[in-house]
């Protein structure tokens, strides 16, 4: 058997691969992913649940399988996954990292759940994330603060900074995210981890709690452009309980990211957004960028400048269009059906409406607080044609803006986020500051179309930068090609995958 | 604590009223408007029931399709502009009984725009009813008040939620301002709801049992002095539930709110409710522009396209709608326009329309469900349809008197029989014995009996009076235990008078 820590390192096609071999079981992997779990939360608490006893079982059930019935199975079959606390699992407690939520079990499986154990993915538990997805460091959990596994000083990003240092400190080969503005794709890129944001559409959200229900989409979380692919091939496609699922099946992304490992970009028109990059951007962000992208130049693909002069209102329309929509969504924490109950104080009135205000007084954290008023206000009367209405404007002009773009290229590139991993309170202070780490991200979620962050490199510092790549609506398999090659031009240049700079002090000891 | 009223008369007289009526009806469809979860009326609380109607974190709504198509029926048949795209949005607010704290309703863009609807009042006018949309949305679950007096929340030591509720289908019909009723403006509310109450049941998309709460109308009234004066400030009586209520609360309103302005006063813009016990309106919450339901369109559900092509296809199965039906019955019955409404009062059309469907004449068949039938179900407090006797028996019953086979004192007692569960009118004619005495020689015989018994009344028969040949008829019956036809014995008196 295998190294516990070469095991875990390894991809999750490898580990596939390594299944069909019979060379290990999936109760193998499970296992070695349990110990690792164990070792690493105490620096790194990427977990809010972790469900060893029931992933166990799962990986029994794919072992006992015949060699017939794992013919059937996609491509990943086996191969344990960690699960973004925001998406609802059967069984097993579902919080949004939130206190109005706290031992919650839901009665029911998201359509994406179903499809993981369809496929017989154990799932290893549920990790951190900021309170109902709202935030860009992880530090708004009620729960706990999850840290870089590059730095354990430093956050992971957010709101899905949990999935991401999961998979980046090999505590899960495969995590699911939930990205609203960039939530999969900015601990993506400060984790140094790939992270996908599919079409809006292209996988059901039901059973992904709604935070803004028009930007909401779930993605995947991995270490390899390859591992996105094949997961999202197995999430993704139409659902009936969901109406704003697209009524088709995935995109052929493996077959993309397999063409691309190739790194034959010829014919392939690469868009720079200019709004993108450039002020307010890390200098070490914009140098590993710049160098990505004449690596695509190199590898034959053409380069243009697009711009997209109305994205400098996205930011705006964003935190008018998301917070109105929270404030809808979450008003349902009531106290009334499941969740957090705190009854008023004796000598207020024991009325269901002050029941309501004091659990959400107490189940509540302040940013979520922050956009319930926000949004409220927004949908006031009176004040909806001007805020709602226009940013809803604003949300037409970024979708022709992209529209334009991609007369002009077939993909569109841009740093991912504008600075690496920061320190744990530097940013809590001062909102807006925080919400500047979406700047890159959120067109995407305002246009619906699909958008993926990948690791170019360390900047100066040390920490990872993230390299996106933006493709046209329901065309996801267009960014996989041209993701897969520059990861295995980058691969290359560095001499090994970005995560061998790792440090791992959690899995010393783990080769017993 | 009793409110100064005007007298109806006056307050008319006095002021021009404006009404307004928004109709609930609940759809019967199979299951409910965003979730598969069944619907049925008096299950145990709480057990019709998905992740979808009770809320929970991560569900999502999906169109029920046949609400859609029930909707659009509605629509074509009160005349209604059926729009292309339609759209729904959330009207948020918080209440234990929201699953969401979010109604999803439709706002801006309704399914069903303008139309109208005629309705006839009792002395055959016709009044148009401008609608101004007829929109899709979901109710709430419902609240009991356990502890309190009356089961309301005043009081109450606790509730209790149901959710079953949560999610029924509902289309809610607004008018426009209904002007010009003037003192009619009860009369006119009421035939309004009747008619939708029709309309629900003849297109069967609705149980439209207000009693169950099916159909529940919020009542607004305004009051003007002159038509020509901009709308007055308007009360809201909500969820008023029975056809009385409705024409009753207008009618308390009209009174109420004349007496204050009258004196100068002014109205609270407030919802209020209807009390059965006083027969009077209570005041409830004050309304005020602060009400601010935030309306926004929902994103978890793609805008309804209505193609033209589908509303044809709908449109191809709509049944005839009941006023017309009531017209084009009238006119093959034969009946005026008083029996008809006689008819229509006693809920009797479909009943009359099968049993002359079945053979009977209309008038026979008028005959019974609107003499004996009628009689029984009031007797026993039910309704016309529910008594233990079909169409089919009621036909049967008329074919034997045709036939000969009975005559009336025995048909009575043969529907007396089929009431009771004895059998069909054949079984009980068997069973009894039931025989009309139309031997020839038996029935010459008794009659000559009678007159030779009566010589004064032979007299006056001979003379022209014919009003004594009931005396007659009574002897021969008697005779013949009941089993004699009238008509053979009145042919019989005539032939031997003449003779």
């Amino acid at each position: 058997m295998t190294d516990t820590t070469e095991l875990v390192k390894l991809s999750a096609v490898q580990m596939a691969e390594k299944l069909r071999a019979k060379e290990i079981t999936s109760r193998d992997l499970v296992s070695a992913q349990l110990d690792v779990i164990d070792a690493a939360e105490p620096s790194i608490k990427a977990f809010l649940t972790v469900s060893g006893e029931a992933a166990l079982e799962q990986a029994d059930a794919f072992d006992n399988l015949s060699d017939s019935e794992k013919a059937e199975l996609p491509e990943l079959a086996g191969v344990p996954i960690a699960i973004k606390d925001m998406i609802v699992t059967k069984g097993i407690q579902t919080t949004a990292a939130s206190r109005i939520l706290e031992g919650w079990i839901p009665p029911y499986d998201a359509t994406v759940i179903e499809k993981l154990k369809a496929a017989h993915m154990p799932l290893l538990g549920k990790t951190n994330l900021d309170e109902f997805a709202q935030g860009s460091s992880t530090e708004h959990s009620a729960y706990q603060n999850t840290s870089n596994p590059w730095d354990v000083e430093r956050v992971p990003g957010g709101s899905g900074g949990g999935s991401a240092a999961a998979v980046s400190s090999f505590e899960a080969p495969l995590a699911l995210g939930t990205d609203t503005g960039g939530s999969i794709r900015q601990p993506g890129a400060l984790t140094g981890t790939v992270g996908v944001k599919p079409t809006y559409g292209g996988v059901s959200r039901f059973g992904a709690i709604a935070m803004a229900s028009s930007l909401d989409q779930i993605g995947p979380v991995t270490r390899t452009v390859l591992d996105s692919a094949l997961l999202q091939e197995i999430i993704g496609g139409h659902d009936k309980r969901d109406s704003t699922s697209i009524p088709e099946g995935p995109r052929p992304m493996v077959a993309a990211a397999r063409e691309g490992q190739r790194r034959d970009l010829k014919g392939l028109k690469v868009g720079l957004v200019k709004e993108l990059n450039g002020e307010g951007f890390q200098p070490g962000v914009e140098a590993r960028f710049h160098e990505a992208v004449d690596m695509l130049t190199a590898m034959g693909a053409e380069v243009v400048e697009v711009s997209c002069p109305n994205f400098k209102y996205s930011l705006g329309a964003y935190y008018i269009i998301m917070p109105s929509e929270v404030s809808s969504n979450l008003a349902r924490y009531d106290g009334m059906r499941y969740g957090l109950r705190v009854m008023p104080p004796e000598d207020v009135a024991q009325t269901a409406a002050n029941m309501m205000a004091y659990t959400r007084e107490a189940g509540f954290g302040d940013e979520v607080k922050r956009r319930i008023i926000l949004g409220t206000y927004a949908l006031s009367a009176g004040y909806y044609d001007a805020w709602y209405g226009s940013a809803q404007k604003v949300r037409t002009l970024i979708i022709n803006d992209f529209k334009k773009a991609f007369e002009q290229a077939d993909v569109l590139v841009s740093p991912t986020s504008p600075t690496t991993a920061f320190k744990f309170g530097e940013k809590m202070d001062d909102p807006l500051a925080m919400y500047m780490n979406d700047i890159a991200t959120i067109p995407a979620n305002l246009a619906g179309v699909p958008a993926m962050s990948i690791p170019a490199g360390l900047s100066d510092d040390g920490l990872p930068v993230g390299f996106q790549f933006i493709a046209p609506q329901q065309r996801d398999e267009v960014m996989y090609k041209p993701a897969a090659a520059l990861e295995a031009a980058l691969e290359e240049s560095w001499g090994a995958p970005i995560w061998s700079s790792l440090k791992t002090p959690w899995l010393d000891g783990l080769n017993k | 604590m009793a409110e100064q009223l005007m007298k109806y008369s006056e307050a008319v007289k006095k002021f021009d009223p404006v009404i307004g009526l928004e109709t609930h009806v609940e759809l019967s469809t199979n299951t409910k408007l965003f979730c598969p979860a069944p619907i049925s009326f008096g299950a145990e609380p709480n057990t019709e029931l998905t992740p979808v109607s009770l809320g929970l974190p991560g569900s999502l709504p999906v169109i029920n399709e046949a609400a859609v198509d029930y909707a659009i029926k509605l629509g074509l048949a009160l005349h209604c502009q059926i729009n292309e795209w339609s759209q729904f949005s959330r009207k948020n607010y918080f209440y234990p009984d929201m699953p969401r704290d979010y109604q999803i309703s439709q706002y801006d863009k309704p399914t069903n725009g303008e139309g109208y609807l005629d309705v006839e009042l009792e002395d055959g006018t016709v009044f148009r009813v401008p609608i101004e949309r007829a929109h899709i949305e979901d109710d709430a679950g419902k609240n009991t008040h356990v502890g309190g007096a009356d089961g309301r929340i005043e009081g109450a030591d606790h509730s209790l939620v149901d959710y079953n509720r949560a999610g029924v289908p509902l289309i809610e019909i607004v008018t426009k301002p209904i002007e010009g009723a003037g003192d009619r403006a009860p009369e006119i509310a009421g035939a309004y709801m009747r008619a939708i109450r029709d309309i629900v049941r003849a297109l069967n998309i609705s149980h439209a049992r207000m009693e169950q709460g099916n159909m529940r109308a919020d009542v607004n009234v305004s009051l003007r002095r002159d038509p020509s004066d901009p709308f007055g400030t308007r009360s809201e009586t909500k969820n008023v539930n029975s056809f009385r209520g409705i024409e009753r609360t207008i009618q308390y309103e009209i009174r109420r709110q004349a007496a204050i302005l009258d004196k100068g006063g002014e109205i609270l813009q407030e919802t209020r409710h209807w009390d059965e016990a006083s027969q009077a309106t209570a005041g409830g919450r004050v309304k005020s522009d602060a009400d601010d339901y935030r309306y926004f369109p929902d994103p978890d559900l793609v805008m309804l396209h209505i193609t033209p092509e589908h509303v044809d296809e709908i449109r191809k199965q709509m049944p005839e709608m009941p006023r017309e039906r009531r017209n084009r019955l009238k006119g093959e019955w034969n009946f005026s326009d008083i029996e008809m409404r006689d008819v229509v009062n006693a809920d009797a059309l479909d009943l009359i329309e099968e049993t002359v469907k079945l053979g009977a004449t209309p008038a026979g068949a008028k005959k019974w469900w609107l003499g004996e039938l009628s009689r029984e179900a009031n007797a026993k407090g039910v309704a016309l349809e529910e008594l233990d006797i079909t169409p089919q028996a009621v036909a049967d019953v008329e074919r034997l008197i045709a036939d000969g086979k009975l005559n009336d004192k025995l048909a009575k007692q043969t529907v007396a029989f089929v009431l009771k569960g004895e059998g069909t009118p054949e079984q009980i004619v068997e069973a009894h014995g039931f025989k009309v005495v139309s031997d020839n020689g038996a029935l010459q015989a008794a009659v000559q009996e009678a007159l030779d018994a009566n010589p004064d009344v032979v007299e006056k028969l001979k003379g022209g009076n014919m009003k004594p040949m009931g005396a007659i008829i009574g002897a021969v019956m008697r005779a013949t235990k009941g089993q004699a036809d009238a008509k053979a014995v009145t042919k019989i008196v005539m032939e031997k008078i003449k003779g």
